[in-house]
């Protein structure tokens, strides 16, 4: 590994020098490739996003993939229903490895204005690791880009090998995870322990 | 410069340089998953159909015999249009024995369409 300082010295001298893992992770995230996928209204935004004005293909995520086999990020664009949830799950375990999620406004943070619905996921960070969320109902198409570009941040900062090492090139941590059943009253498991825990209120 | 005897040489150089073109990346991305990304296959993502539904039932249906009524009497019209028109253009000039044979040939056609009605297929059901 090169030292920060001759790195910098060699730029002076106009030597530009990188390392695989900068070249690996600089393509991986001037390419992600999200599903097309929307939920709710926030869909209505991000399609905003992806359109001339607002131009999501500076950041080379304007390929829309319409199969999971595809892309390599899902954006959680609005409510999830319980109903829609196991779907949600199986269609991110068909996404190939790496795979990012980016919960997209209040509604799949944590329910939003439907927390009290009977029919509504109260997050769906319940069920899958997500990487980046966004605060807003919706939030406007600027909110997707900063998301969009924070991701962008988080990947680049990825290491290739040693224990903090990306989670797809970690043998040990799953691809997959397990989707719910519909239940008699709720979905079954109403979340999972492993990714999700009842946040402790004292009173 | 000299210009190569052998004019073909620049093919031979082009169909290297494009298989060596697709071949190089996908060597690379070979190798790179052999080194760094751990295979993790599961059930969902070896899934055949890739939907957040599950697929249900069997692709191998049965369908519906009848629908090759349909198909036959659409062939009936279709091939009577395409012999129709020249005979038209060139009914001037036409023989008698030629005139006879087109005209047995729309006789078969037409019987044909005579067997289908019978058969009740025009009606709707």
């Amino acid at each position: 590994m090169i030292d920060e300082g001759l790195r910098s010295e060699l730029q002076k001298q106009g030597v530009f020098t990188t390392t695989l893992e900068e070249v690996y992770n600089w393509g991986r995230a001037n390419s992600v490739w999200p599903l097309t996928f929307g939920l709710a209204c926030c869909a209505i935004e991000m399609i905003a996003a992806s359109m001339a004005r607002f131009d999501m293909a500076r950041f080379g995520a304007e390929v829309f993939r319409p199969s999971p086999r595809q892309a390599d990020l899902m954006i959680v664009a609005g409510t999830v229903t319980k109903k829609m949830a196991p779907l949600v799950v199986r269609l991110y375990n068909q996404m190939p490895e790496p795979k990012y999620v980016i919960a997209m406004g209040a509604c799949a943070i944590s329910g939003g204005p439907f927390k009290q619905g009977y029919n509504v996921l109260k997050g769906i960070d319940r069920y899958l690791p997500v990487d980046v969320v966004i605060p807003g109902c919706p939030p406007r198409p600027e909110a997707l880009i900063h998301a969009f570009m924070t991701l962008q941040e988080k990947i680049t900062g990825q290491k290739l090998t040693g224990p903090e090492r990306a989670r797809h090139l970690d043998p040990n941590a799953p691809s997959e995870f397990p989707v719910p059943q519909y239940g008699e009253k709720d979905l079954e498991p109403p979340s999972n322990p492993k990714l999700w825990q009842p946040p402790n209120v004292q009173t | 410069m000299t210009v190569p005897s052998n004019s073909y040489l620049v093919l031979v150089v082009l169909m290297v340089v494009a298989v060596a073109f697709a071949a190089v990346p996908l060597t690379l991305a070979w190798l790179w998953s052999k080194f760094y990304s751990p295979k993790k296959p599961g059930k969902d993502k070896n899934a055949i159909y890739e939907c957040g539904l599950e697929s249900k039932g069997d692709a191998w249906i049965q369908f519906k015999s009848e629908y090759y009524l349909y198909a036959i009497i659409f062939l009936v019209f279709d091939v009577e249009t395409i012999f129709l028109l020249p005979f038209a253009v060139s009914f001037g000039g036409l023989t008698v024995g030629a005139f006879i044979a087109m005209m047995v040939f729309l006789l078969l056609l037409v019987e044909g369409l005579v067997w289908a009605w019978q058969k009740g297929v025009l009606t709707w059901k």
